[in-house]
């Protein structure tokens, strides 16, 4: 447990002093060592379960990511197989179902947010000049949650007990009388832990982004990649409470006994379905949007050039993301609600494409006027660009009513969504990977091997899906586990099988690239790229306290201000705010950025682990009915908050005097 | 792949080698003007995806000019071009928006008064239809049985879970929600088969959960529907030759084997084993959980669209169900080989 320091007695005597002028100077090596010794996690265990380096947590959540994409993966693989030919018989229509299910819960939720915050644990205190998030122990509470729902969801999966409902899991058929396995019950335990742990994630997020930029780095200096994460956040937040009261309600209604969907007692089926959709639409754009500021980021540093409508970007995602609030009915087009209301919901689902014709301009504009370098990252990032674009056409198609009346729940809407979510997530992932890699790991990636992998996967991608959207209008309905040999899918149906091999191809492609390249890349030193932002201008891999001195920032691309030469002023870089009274970073105010308390930050701490290990704890004593389990797991989860809230004399927060007007470089 | 650009209205029929293409193929008002809009958007959404295409490959390969190198582009002239093209992607997409709302307005209600109203309820994993009300109301499952050239209603429910009803070439697809009454329209301008099939997902054999639409000509419709309204004549003891089906020639069941003989141990057998959960009008069979067979014969698919209605088919399904479609609700019916005989003989008089 997290060694709560006991308030003495003497505590007036010993009182520190809240008002304290920091100091301000270069980074010698001494200062360097002094800080390592402050931030470094213990070696061994100990380090490997309380540790909160932002860092850490942040390839923890790459990596944990990465595993589900490749489970989500060979199970699509298998369904391919199953689906290659009419009357396929490799798997059973159980086995097929949890697969799919599987499938969509795996990617949707196991792989493609956490993967995002992968990047964005790891990145934002490199990208905002700061030494750690707002809330350390919520960063490595949100991954251990994570990790262990996922657990949860594979270990009874392994046990034939995985959702098999389908991931967006509609009553009745996931009520008690029609699955009255265990199955569905997991998966509301699985989406209750992961929406805890998404909410204490986003609410760092936000906190971090509005309290922890370096001085200087007003609100129209971040990176874009930081307002993605910032809009996915705040949406998240909104949109949580949606899913996890509906799989709340349905748990009761399975366990308790309550009516909440259950029609024979006048509940309601469509209630599920606003309720999942008013979460599950919002969260398309939560997993798309950060990931479209991996691109946003990434392309001025392969196009040598700013980029284009900075501004304009980072409003149209926020566009986006209030749209996305306002047209979940898309997904019930054919429930039967009026079609006065439908007009609406189809209107809008055509406007939300405007924002993103913002943002596939600027890409264009910065290639356009940029001088392009071709190396893999820009690849993915212009390979990006296209299925952004051919999977948000489809969309504008799905979005005209009377037509997603034909579209809806068939293979085109697979095609749709899999451009949107491999298209926009996955290639901007791996682009991100292979441009942060050097951070990350101090190496680079082998340079040819990632081309190479590119292709392949852009090929195989393509070869694989385009073909659904023909097995769709072919009239192919999704989530079926054979078809017959005179439907007329065949065809499409081989080709996507030949297609999806082709792909997962690239991937292994790639995951040897990470492999090779960890222990034998050329090293990379502190800027390989030549890139323009922060992250790049310490160490790789950085050392735990990230900033030897707190920079303070004059512009958006601090390390391109001599090319740029837009203003006399330069961001400084070497010296500034030095911070070394223990674990300490610089707060600032909310939009310009100006620092005005010294924020004193926690240790290490074993109180995440244990209080995400006794939640998940307390949920599967709710699973197995083991009520005595739950109750001893939630005296355990209070205990372990009792630790953690344990008020402690170091974590006081000071106010620095006289420095502020100073560090703010105003 | 059937992608040649054959828009020829022929009227469909059983071997089409691609019966679901709702694309290239429409036979109804309810759903021809939205067969045009696909068209339209499909074809505007591959123009856009060309042309970013191009722009990108431009952009990234164009030739750039020594001089250019050393320069950052002036970005309000950059920033112009993304508001320019924005611009035209809001225009085009308001013209899309108006268009799509225009055929919603085509195909959201029938332009008038339905001539028919038919139940369809969905159960796993068939479908029942019941036409008619009172002395008239007859069931039947997985053949919805239209006039042509006229709007009709369908009723949509569900037993158990939800379901959807689709026809694809004649009209767009609605859930069927227990507890909610949905209903849409539908019109086939030309006689002839449609298929149609569940699209929401509702368990093991959501796949095997299909139906036909047989659109017949007023009088053939008429004719049906009195036939159908009739019980199923009580079986003579011994049947020396089964008078051909009368009707739509689809309805002719592909096997004109040998007559048996019906001993009155088929009967017997059926209400033993079959009329739990099955009905036949005119018999004492009267179980409401599984299809209603009284005309059995006139049907040309069994198991919602698994498998052709022949006699070895339908001795066959009665036996191994569980083969055909694992977990449907109808178990495997043990039987010797007399017994197959007698009930396969005794179902072939359902006519």
């Amino acid at each position: 447990m997290n060694p709560p320091m006991p308030t003495s007695p003497s505590a007036d005597r010993s009182a520190p002093a809240l008002m304290r002028v920091p100091e301000r100077g270069r980074a010698d090596a001494a200062l360097k060592r002094r800080l390592q010794a402050i931030w470094e996690a213990p070696p061994g265990w100990r380090g490997l379960l309380s540790t909160v380096d932002h860092k850490t947590i942040g390839l923890r959540y790459l990596v944990t990511a990465f595993v589900f994409l490749l489970l989500g993966g060979v199970e699509a693989l298998l369904m391919r197989v199953q689906l290659a030919g009419p009357n396929g018989t490799l798997l059973t229509p159980e086995q097929y179902n949890q697969l799919f299910t599987m499938h969509g819960v795996t990617m949707i939720f196991l792989y493609s947010l956490p993967m995002l915050s992968g990047f964005s644990n790891y990145l934002w205190p490199l990208l905002i000049g700061s030494r750690d998030m707002a809330f350390p122990r919520l960063n490595a509470l949100s991954y251990w949650i994570f990790l262990f729902a996922g657990l949860l969801l594979y270990a009874s999966f392994s046990l034939g007990a995985g959702p098999d409902a389908g991931w967006f899991n509609y009553v009745p058929y996931s009520g008690r009388e029609f699955s009255p396995g265990p199955n569905v019950d997991v998966y509301a335990m699985g989406m209750l832990l992961l929406g805890v742990s998404t909410t204490v994630g986003s609410v760092n997020f936000i906190v971090t982004l509005f309290r922890m930029r370096a001085p200087g780095m007003s609100i129209n200096r971040v990176p874009i990649l930081v307002w993605g994460t910032l809009t996915a956040s705040v949406a998240n937040l909104l949109a949580i409470p949606a899913v996890s009261l509906a799989f709340l309600l349905l748990w009761m209604d399975r366990q308790v006994g309550t009516h909440f969907f259950d029609v024979a007692a006048g509940g309601k089926p469509l209630l599920w379905q606003h309720l999942f959709w008013i979460f599950g639409h919002p969260w398309v754009y939560a997993v798309v949007l950060p990931a479209m500021g991996i691109v946003s980021d990434g392309l001025p540093t392969f196009c040598r050039r700013p980029l284009v409508g900075y501004s304009a970007v980072a409003l149209s995602t926020m566009a986006t993301m209030l749209l996305g609030f306002e047209v979940w009915i898309h997904h019930m087009f054919a429930t039967g609600l009026p079609n006065l209301a439908l007009s609406f919901f189809g209107a809008a689902s055509m406007v939300i494409s405007i924002p993103s014709a913002v943002a596939v301009f600027a890409w264009i504009a910065t290639i356009w006027l940029g001088k392009p370098v071709f190396k893999a990252p820009l690849l993915f990032f212009a390979g990006f660009v296209l299925l952004f674009v051919m999977g948000g056409v489809s969309g504008v198609m799905t979005a005209a009513v009377p037509l997603d009346w034909q579209l809806n729940e068939t293979y085109f809407v697979v095609a749709h969504l899999h451009y949107v979510l491999l298209g926009i997530n996955v290639f901007p992932v791996i682009g991100g990977i292979h441009y942060w890699f050097p951070k990350f790991s101090g190496r680079m990636m082998n340079e040819r091997l990632g081309a190479w992998s590119f292709w392949v996967m852009f090929i195989g991608f393509n070869i694989g899906f385009f073909p659904m959207h023909i097995s769709g209008l072919l009239g192919m309905p999704r989530r079926i586990y054979t078809y017959a040999a005179d439907s007329g899918w065949s065809s499409a149906n081989l080709v996507t099988t030949v297609g999806s091999f082709v792909f997962a191809l690239g991937i292994l492609m790639f995951i040897a690239n990470v492999l090779w390249s960890w222990r034998r890349g050329a090293v990379a030193g502190d800027n390989p790229w030549q890139a323009p932002t922060l992250e790049w201008s310490i160490p790789s891999p950085p050392p735990a306290y990230n900033f030897a001195v707190i920079p303070s920032i004059e512009s958006r691309y601090p390390l391109w201000e001599d090319m740029l030469d837009e203003t006399p002023q330069r961001s400084q870089l070497e010296e500034g705010l030095l911070l070394t009274q223990g674990r300490e970073t610089i707060g600032s105010t909310a939009l310009d950025a100006i620092p005005d308390v010294i924020l004193k930050m926690p240790g290490e701490a074993y109180s995440p682990f244990f209080l995400a290990l006794f939640l998940t704890g307390a949920l599967v004593g709710l699973l197995l009915h083991a009520w005595w389990l739950a109750a001893a797991m939630t005296l355990a989860c209070a205990a372990s908050l009792l630790c953690w809230m344990w008020p402690s004399a170091t974590l006081l927060q000071r106010m620095p005097m006289v420095a502020d007007t100073e560090a703010g470089g105003a | 792949m059937p992608l040649a650009l054959k828009i020829a209205a022929s009227p469909p029929d059983a071997g089409d080698s691609a019966p679901f293409n709702y694309f290239l193929h429409s036979h109804g008002p309810a759903s021809t003007p939205t067969l045009y809009l696909g068209w339209v958007l499909a074809a505007v959404c591959a123009a856009v995806c060309l042309l970013v295409a191009g722009l990108l490959a431009y952009a990234i390969w164009r030739r750039r000019a020594a001089a250019e190198r050393d320069v950052i582009g002036d970005p309000r002239r950059s920033l112009r071009w993304v508001g320019i093209g924005t611009a035209l992607s809001t225009v085009v997409l308001f013209g899309l928006a108006a268009y799509a709302l225009v055929v919603l307005a085509e195909v959201g209600a029938p332009p008038r008064a339905a001539a028919l109203t038919v139940a369809v309820t969905g159960y796993d994993w068939w479908w029942r239809i019941d036409y008619g009300d009172g002395a008239q109301r007859f069931s039947t499952a997985n053949e919805l049985h239209i006039p042509v050239g006229v709007p009709v209603r369908v009723r949509l429910d569900s037993a158990d879970v939800i379901h959807a009803f689709w026809v694809p070439q004649l009209a767009g697809k609605t859930q069927m929600i227990p507890g909610v009454s949905n209903e849409q329209w539908l019109q086939a301008d030309a006689p002839g088969l449609y298929r149609g099939e569940c699209t929401q997902f509702c368990g093991a054999q959501h796949a095997h959960m299909s139906f036909d639409v047989i659109a017949q000509s007023p009088a053939d419709f008429a004719a049906w529907r009195a036939r159908q309204q009739q019980g199923a004549a009580p079986p003579p003891p011994a049947i020396a030759a089964r008078p051909a089906p009368s009707g739509a020639a689809m309805s002719q069941p592909a096997d004109a084997g040998a007559p048996r003989p019906v001993s009155i141990a088929g009967p017997a057998l059926f209400m033993d084993r079959c009329a739990g959960c099955h009905t036949v009008r005119g018999s004492e069979a009267r179980g409401e959980h599984g299809p209603d067979l009284t005309h059995l014969l006139d049907r040309r698919m069994l198991g919602a669209g698994l498998l052709t209605n022949t006699a070895a088919h339908r001795i066959d399904w009665v036996t191994r169900v569980q083969r055909y479609k694992p977990g449907a609700r109808m178990p495997d019916i043990a039987l010797s080989g007399a017994e197959r005989a007698d009930l396969g003989a005794y179902l072939d008089t359902l006519q």
